[in-house]
């Protein structure tokens, strides 16, 4: 008895050590980012080397912040992947989920090849059309404009997928029920099939969220002047020149994933449910 | 028109109401095939022609045809294969450790210990993070003296502090470190999710037949989720082929030192973007695309069966 239960609290503190000693290599870049952000730009990497990497004098936090916002342009970054993202996040929403219904649940002509050509579109990286796609943003002109950072974003084939499944695994009747009561197609996808789609949304919203907000190839290539620069574009530019400005740099670096961390915090369930779901099979 | 399917004997086929849902499921389906036609069907099209052209992205000459020179310059260029020789060595290394660690992460986290939620929140945390804000981050701890180092030395009580960053034979090290950190959380907890749908009965019945914690793990564990570790396994390496954002970002420059982390992804933004040649650059796009697919068809093929 007593060497069962000491057996099982030695596995424990095992376990717990184990956790512990990942949970510091996940939290310390964090936390020098976070604490970085408030000191002063000299010490940020001298400190390093002792236990001061964790002590957040001497404090120029008001120095750091004001400087990300006025010379990193902070703000304008923020704008321009606010915009981005809100677009491919809540565009793609619509036009995908509509796509998905449509080849899971209505008949029309060339529905079969349609499904057909999505699911062989999920095996084309944007990395591949990516060189094309700026030869013809160029020849339209559209280079450094923020509408050719969202719209070659919004319809994406896995998420046409990821809805098409969901509404096939739903029953018919419902939406039978629905019709002969004499709801046309656009009222009872409106008010049967939305509402049962929710968690299909939520992950697709944040898939696509956190790819849309980390972009960073594509605006590399098309985004050259500072008013159309997304966050991850901004911040390598603050980057800049040595001498680099290592707190100025944290505070730009925490301002731009503090939003992240305050939806994921709040939506911790569904964005944990979210990306499990990117892994099921069909 | 097709006949509908619907057998519900309110609607036969030709009835207002099934014409209406042929004519709403075109309406449905068509702002993604347009967006879809003009985005990813015509650029990948262009891709695979350009790639025959010495198309520039400015340039006063006309464009001309010129055969295979694209791909003959692009597979007779050390630069490229070194690349791919990255690309590869990335690959294997991130690959098992990646998956690896995932599982690590994942077993003892669905322990359900006291705190096991705080845990998993803290390894999945730096998946918020975009790639982006992780390697700059990241350039302050692998400074040669700054926090791995500083563990280094402690660890190895000296014997152990590369310049990351500088030193060409740490380079990948460095960037492997970086990614291993920002979406790691991301396999863990799509096997946390298998994990959990793994029946408990099989655990009981393999406790009562005496099987220790390895042998449950070895014989319960890893077959109840070889579905989901095998395309973890498969999808960390097709996305390994895209490495691009941190070998950008945390180098001396794109690439470096000495190309010890030049990528395909860099060859083509340097090629195709940075220097213009539409034409080379696609040729260098359609080979990452034959890549790809080969590891897709791959990962297709050899699917665990059930």
């Amino acid at each position: 008895m007593m060497a069962s239960s000491r057996g099982l609290n030695r596995k424990m503190l095992v376990a717990y050590g184990a956790m512990g000693l990942l949970g510091l290599f996940f939290l310390f870049p964090i936390a020098i980012m976070v604490i970085g952000s408030f000191k002063s730009d000299t010490v940020v990497i001298s400190d390093q080397t002792s236990l001061s990497a964790f002590d957040p004098r001497p404090f120029e936090a008001v120095d750091n912040y004001r400087a990300a916002a006025d010379t990193g342009n902070y703000f304008k970054s923020l704008r321009v992947s606010v915009v981005v993202s809100g677009v491919v996040v809540v565009g793609g929403l619509i036009v995908n989920s509509l796509c998905g219904y449509a080849l899971a649940r209505l008949r029309f002509r060339g529905q079969r090849v349609l499904l057909s050509i999505v699911v062989a579109l999920v095996i084309i990286p944007f990395e591949a059309i990516a060189v094309p796609l700026l030869l013809m943003m160029s020849e339209i002109e559209w280079t450094n404009t923020i509408r050719a950072q969202f719209l070659p974003f919004i319809a994406q084939p896995l998420y046409i997928f990821l809805f098409y499944s969901f509404f096939r695994g739903l029953p018919s009747e419902l939406e039978e029920a629905a019709m002969i009561d004499g709801a046309g197609p656009y009222r009872t996808f409106w008010s049967v099939l939305f509402p049962l789609a929710k968690p299909a949304y939520a992950s697709a919203a944040i898939l696509s969220f956190l790819y849309s907000w980390g972009q960073f190839l594509w605006p590399v290539m098309i985004a050259r002047t500072e008013d159309v620069r997304p966050l991850p574009i901004g911040l390598t530019f603050f980057r800049g020149q040595p001498p680099i400005q290592w707190a100025d740099l944290m505070a730009f670096a925490t301002m731009m994933v503090l939003p992240v961390i305050i939806v994921f915090v709040i939506f911790q369930r569904q964005f944990v449910q979210g990306v499990a779901t990117s892994g099921l099979k069909g | 028109m097709q006949p509908a399917t619907v057998d519900n004997g309110a609607s036969s086929s030709g009835s207002p109401s099934n014409r209406s849902r042929a004519r709403a499921g075109l309406a449905f389906a068509s702002p993604a095939v347009v967006l879809l036609t003009l985005f990813m069907v015509v650029p990948f099209g262009l891709a695979a022609v350009l790639s025959f052209t010495n198309r520039k992205l400015l340039s006063p000459l006309p464009t001309r045809w010129v055969g295979l020179d694209n791909y003959t310059d692009v597979l007779g260029d050390s630069g490229f294969w070194g690349a791919l020789q990255n690309n590869l060595v990335f690959s294997a290394i991130v690959m098992p450790l990646q998956t690896g660690l995932a599982l690590l992460l994942a077993v003892l986290v669905n322990q359900k210990l006291k705190g096991s939620v705080l845990f998993r929140t803290i390894y999945f945390v730096p998946i918020t993070f975009s790639l982006s804000a992780a390697s700059i981050i990241w350039l302050v701890l692998l400074n040669p003296s700054g926090m791995l180092n500083t563990v280094m030395e402690v660890v190895t009580f000296g014997a152990f502090a590369p310049d990351w960053l500088n030193d060409p034979s740490y380079t990948m090290a460095a960037v492997i470190i970086v990614s291993l950190w920002a979406s790691v959380g991301f396999q863990m907890v799509i096997l946390l999710a298998a994990l959990q749908d793994v029946p408990k009965s099989l655990y009981e019945a393999a406790a009562v037949d005496g099987a220790g914690a390895w042998k449950r793990f070895r014989n319960v564990t890893v077959p109840g989720i070889r579905h989901q570790l095998f395309f973890v396994a498969t999808i960390t390496m097709i996305l390994s082929f895209r490495l691009f954002d941190q070998v950008w970002i945390m180098p001396p420059r794109p690439g470096g030192p000495l190309d010890a982390t030049n990528t395909i992804m860099v060859e083509l933004v340097d090629t195709g973007f940075e220097r213009g040649q539409i034409g080379k650059g696609s040729s260098i796009a359609v080979l990452f695309f034959l890549i790809v697919l080969f590891l897709t068809i791959f990962q297709r093929k050899f699917e665990p069966a059930d």
